[in-house]
């Protein structure tokens, strides 16, 4: 770990592939956390995909690979298969997730078939659009990086600028729109804007798995806050270091592509997140269900006991565990809840094994069979 | 036409059939995107199988994409009951990470067998005639004609055994619940040959376009008919059309033949889109327009019966009071006049519009609706 | 009908408004002149185009014929005069956001574009939480508000915006006795502080309790004008399609015969 480390300061490679992943991450994790709220996962996954036969037809058109003529013919494609998406879904029939399944594949297979197409031309800088496949971090050099920088800034001012605006148009649009604020302009802005996201992490992550670093960053982010402002910038955080982690551990080794690598850590922290995130974690709501469940079961024994001892006429008459059992759905446990009942000084059990109420206990009791006839 | 060209566009056909067969319920029950899901996820799947027969033409390999795929959409579902994601969400982690994971395990493990990424985005159709079929020294053909015949075989079986209950589960689930068709083993069948026909299909086309043959072809056919018997007939026949016409472009461009047939798929779906004659978009504007006109006939005749006989009726009823109170702009009010005049159901005189016996009833008429 | 423009004391006017979804029309022909400082219930059977006829108010929805006019302008020119509350179910609920938050959205028409909401804002938000008695709740997480206190969070909302009109969508829908009252005080604040409040309502038992002034809405217009003059049986009939069970205001066993009649869904 410490090598990585020395080798992020000092190999100038390790630097702009950890420089390259940390713009891809922040702009992905920021925007992503927005496409999320507005359950845009799946038309992310419809845009990366989308974006293949844009990187290869601008590829075809200017025999260039720079990276802003690539990223550009993306983001392109990627705005046409939205709009394709839009015009299936407005004027026909056809669900929006038929429209993303069929935008997404036809336009994936489109773009494989110019990429065959790519490989067979005779020119000896036709290598090295596959990356764009599953991502390769190593191969990122700094002019790669500054293009990605040059649409990540002002993606990102623009989503400062328009905070509020974008707040309003993920929680209630339609009231926005009374407000007097252009709704569809913003929602257009913004639909871009998660566009220009996903291409820049094109050649890092890879068209095929893009929509990942879209998604998982926020629905981590989700998880540890209630704040919109909190989730944004702890997913662009999510995304920075799952990407930097995933591109360095892809780059330092052999035979590891860096998209799938990249989807791996993510995925660790979306797993994290989903289990132990403070408040909405599944593992500490799992134990508060367990310990709501012990409490109610022990209260049921309690109120039974004051049944019993209310037929009695008189609370220190003892019972045998199994007799409580009966009444409290089933003798399976009976005795460990008698004792931790004991161990709060509410039931005693006398010399002959058999188990009374406490005076505690006892006005307890009486609380539980209240509560139980109010509700 | 030589044998293996043929023999490659007869597994393509049946590739194609098998898929859009499934896919019509994928499209019907709004669930398109989880055959993309699954197509993605099976790939660990068959990673994983593979590396315990190491035989590529395992059976066991279909078990194991089977599982994967039904294991991909309980996952979903699992996620999506926490409350804590949406459903869209549940969907895009699941399956990027089984499968990354399945891409990582070939790239460092079997890069140097015969699983590698390129089929796995693309399939090896070219060479599916090579590896034969072979009982007793007989030779029966390609291999994946049979493997995939039997799917196929498998999927009109599944939909024509289950045909009813099937129906009845995708267009009300709480209906076929009550009738006691357990819509959920349905739900759960219908992934099940999903997820067997996306693995028998890897092959050929690869993990990912056997979505667009599992979709594609089902759209269009969605756009014209109304009947689930015809839609199905539709989808096989765009799914043949689109792995013929495929063909013969990559072997005429000497590109990706899977990579074609989606494409080729997505021509057809765009065809059928513009042109469908009810459903298509050139069909549906033209109707929006003589609707449009019909609605604001209909309109001016109510306003025009309203007004009738009361004393702003000499203010409501003039014609360039419709530009005023309605909101038209002169050119459309005017289309609409000669619209009413066309079928006499008003009477211009000089600036003022007075509603025909016929007009009076249309706008009755229009008013119970 | 009138020249319009010109009259002050009028709120609203409609004028010959038809609104259609694709070519099935969901209201007809509408005129409708409503005087400012009343309270206004808008009542109708399910589909009568109640939530559509407040959005074409609002100018969300483009209609097919006629014009709605503010305060004797077009919408766009008093858009600050109006206050809308929705209904609640058209919200995500889980959005990760507080209730300070959302009432301060109400703020941000005032601010215009880019300009972040600050301690100003912040108080006047407050300040609005205190009427509808949800100050305590401030920086609760919205997801763990009851059905009732997200609708005082939107009344809330709405009160920041400090208009002459307010338009509310179905505020008494399934909220508990405490809302209801809450906001049965607040439009009779509104009404002394001489605003015009219109309401989308349900329950006709409460009609001539709660509002001075009613619109029967049933696709038509069917009768608009002082509860007293206009909410009879034969309007209501002629609403409801002679339906109706009961009569107005005497009939209290039965609420449940309008809900009973009420579908789920709304258009």
């Amino acid at each position: 770990m410490s090598d990585i480390l020395r080798l992020l300061i000092t190999d100038y490679t390790l630097r702009t592939v950890a420089l390259g992943a940390t713009v891809l991450g922040v702009t992905s994790g920021a925007l992503g956390a927005f496409a999320v709220l507005r359950r845009q996962a799946l038309l992310g996954d419809a845009v990366s995909h989308a974006t293949l036969p844009g990187i290869a037809l601008a590829f075809l058109l200017t025999q260039s690979k720079a990276p802003l003529v690539l990223l550009v013919g993306a983001a392109i494609a990627g705005w046409l298969g939205t709009l394709l998406v839009l015009a299936v879904v407005n004027n026909t029939r056809i669900k929006e997730d038929a429209a993303l399944g069929l935008i997404l594949s036809v336009f994936f297979g489109g773009g494989l078939v110019l990429l065959t197409l790519i490989q067979k031309m005779p020119i000896a800088t036709q290598a090295g659009l596959d990356k764009f496949l599953f991502g390769q971090a190593a191969a990122l050099v700094e002019s790669d990086v500054i293009a990605m920088a040059v649409l990540a800034v002002p993606t990102l001012l623009l989503t400062a600028l328009f905070w509020k605006e974008f707040k309003l148009l993920s929680f209630d649009p339609e009231y926005g729109a009374t407000l007097g604020f252009k709704m569809r302009t913003m929602d257009i802005l913004l639909t871009s804007l998660i566009v220009i996201a996903i291409v820049i992490g094109l050649q890092t992550v890879g068209v095929v798995l893009m929509s990942a670093m879209i998604v998982a960053p926020g629905a981590a982010a989700r998880q540890w806050t209630d704040r919109l402002s909190v989730m944004v910038i702890l997913s662009a955080l999510f995304g920075a270091v799952s990407g930097v982690t995933g591109a360095v551990i892809s780059s330092t080794m052999a035979h590891l592509p860096t998209g799938p690598t990249i989807v791996l850590v993510v995925s660790v922290i979306v797993v994290i997140s989903l289990a132990f995130a403070p408040n909405r974690g599944l593992v500490w709501s799992y134990l508060r269900e367990r310990r709501n469940r012990s409490r109610m079961r022990l209260e049921a024994v309690l109120g039974n006991m004051g049944l019993m001892a209310r037929q009695h006429g008189q609370q220190t008459v003892g019972h045998t565990s199994s007799a409580i059992g009966a009444m409290s759905g089933g003798r399976i446990g009976i005795d460990a809840r008698l004792r931790d009942l004991e161990q709060d000084k509410l039931v005693v059990q006398d010399s002959d094994g058999l188990w009374a109420l406490t005076e505690r206990g006892n006005q307890k009791a009486a609380e539980i069979m209240q509560r139980g006839v109010t509700e | 036409m030589s044998t293996a060209q043929l023999e490659i566009q007869l597994i393509a056909i049946v590739v194609a059939a098998a898929a859009a067969l499934p896919g019509v319920f994928l499209v019907l029950r709004r669930m398109a995107m989880m055959s993309d899901a699954i197509s993605h996820a099976i790939l660990i799947g068959i990673v994983v199988a593979f590396f315990i027969v190491h035989d590529l033409s395992h059976p066991l390999l279909i078990v194991g994409a089977a599982l994967t795929g039904v294991l991909t959409v309980t996952l979903v579902e699992a996620l999506s009951r926490t409350k804590r994601l949406h459903e869209d969400s549940a969907i895009g982690l699941v399956f990027p990470l089984l499968f990354s994971i399945g891409v990582i395990l070939i790239s460092r493990y079997a890069s140097h067998v015969h699983l590698d990424l390129d089929a796995v985005l693309m399939g090896e159709l070219a060479f599916a005639p090579f590896d034969r079929f072979v009982i007793a020294g007989q030779d029966l053909g390609p291999r994946a004609l049979f493997v995939m015949s039997g799917i196929l075989l498998l999927n009109i079986l599944f939909i024509g055994l289950f045909y009813k209950e099937i129906k009845i589960a995708t267009f009300d689930a709480g209906l076929a619940a009550s009738l006691g068709f357990a819509p959920v083993a349905i739900h759960y069948g219908l992934m099940t040959i999903v997820s067997i026909t996306a693995v028998g299909a890897f092959d050929a086309v690869g993990s990912l376009l056997v979505v667009a043959l599992m979709i594609a072809p089902p759209a269009a056919a969605y756009l014209l008919t109304d009947r689930l018997s015809v839609m199905l007939l539709l989808s096989v026949l765009f799914g043949v059309i689109s792995a013929i016409v495929g063909y013969w472009a990559a072997h005429m461009f000497d590109v990706s033949i899977a990579g074609m047939m989606a494409t080729a798929a997505g021509i057809v779906f765009l065809l059928v889109f513009l042109f469908a004659p009810h459903r298509g978009i050139v069909a549906v504007a033209r109707r929006r327009m003589h609707q449009r006109l019909q609605f604001a006939g209909g309109a001016l005749a109510v306003h025009l019966l309203n007004h009738e006989g009361s004393p702003e009726a000499i203010e409501e009823c003039r014609v360039d009071h419709l530009g005023d109170h309605l909101r038209w702009e002169m050119v459309f009010a005017l289309r609409v006049i000669r619209y009413l005049q066309r079928n006499n159901l008003i009477r211009r005189e000089g600036d003022y519009l007075h509603l025909t016996a016929d007009g009076r009833s249309l706008a009755r008429e229009m008013m119970v609706q | 009908m009138s020249d319009s423009g010109a009259k002050q004391d009028l709120a609203i006017e409609v004028f010959d408004l038809t609104v259609a979804y694709r070519d099935k029309p969901v209201l007809w022909d509408i005129d409708l002149e409503v005087p400012e400082g009343v309270l206004m219930a808008v009542v109708g059977p399910n589909g009568a185009g109640k939530t559509t006829m407040m959005k074409s108010l609002l100018g969300l929805i483009k209609p097919a014929a006629g014009q709605v006019r503010i305060f004797g302008k077009p919408y766009a020119e008093v858009r600050s005069e109006v206050g809308y509350v929705p209904q609640r179910g058209t919200v995500d609920w889980d959005f990760p956001t507080t209730v300070i938050d959302v009432v301060m959205m109400g703020a941000y028409a005032n601010l215009g574009w880019f300009k972040r909401p600050g301690r100003k804002e912040h108080e006047a938000a407050l300040h609005a939480l205190d009427r509808v008695g949800m100050k305590p709740f401030a920086d609760r997480q919205i997801s763990q508000l009851s059905g009732g206190q997200q609708q005082r969070v939107f009344l809330a909302r709405a009160l920041l915006q400090d208009a002459r009109l307010y338009l509310m969508d179905e505020p008494f829908q399934g909220v508990d006795a405490t809302t209801e009252r809450a906001i049965i005080d607040i439009l009779r604040e509104m009404r002394k502080e001489g605003k015009t409040v219109i309401v989308v309502h349900h329950d006709l038992q409460t009609v001539p309790e709660y509002f001075d002034w009613v619109t029967l809405l049933n696709v038509r217009r069917i009768a608009s004008g002082p509860v007293e003059d206009v909410f009879t049986e034969d309007n209501l009939r002629l609403a409801y399609g002679g339906k109706i069970a009961f009569i107005t205001g005497q009939n209290h066993d039965h609420p449940e015969v309008v809900e009973a009649m009420e579908g789920k869904e709304e258009v």
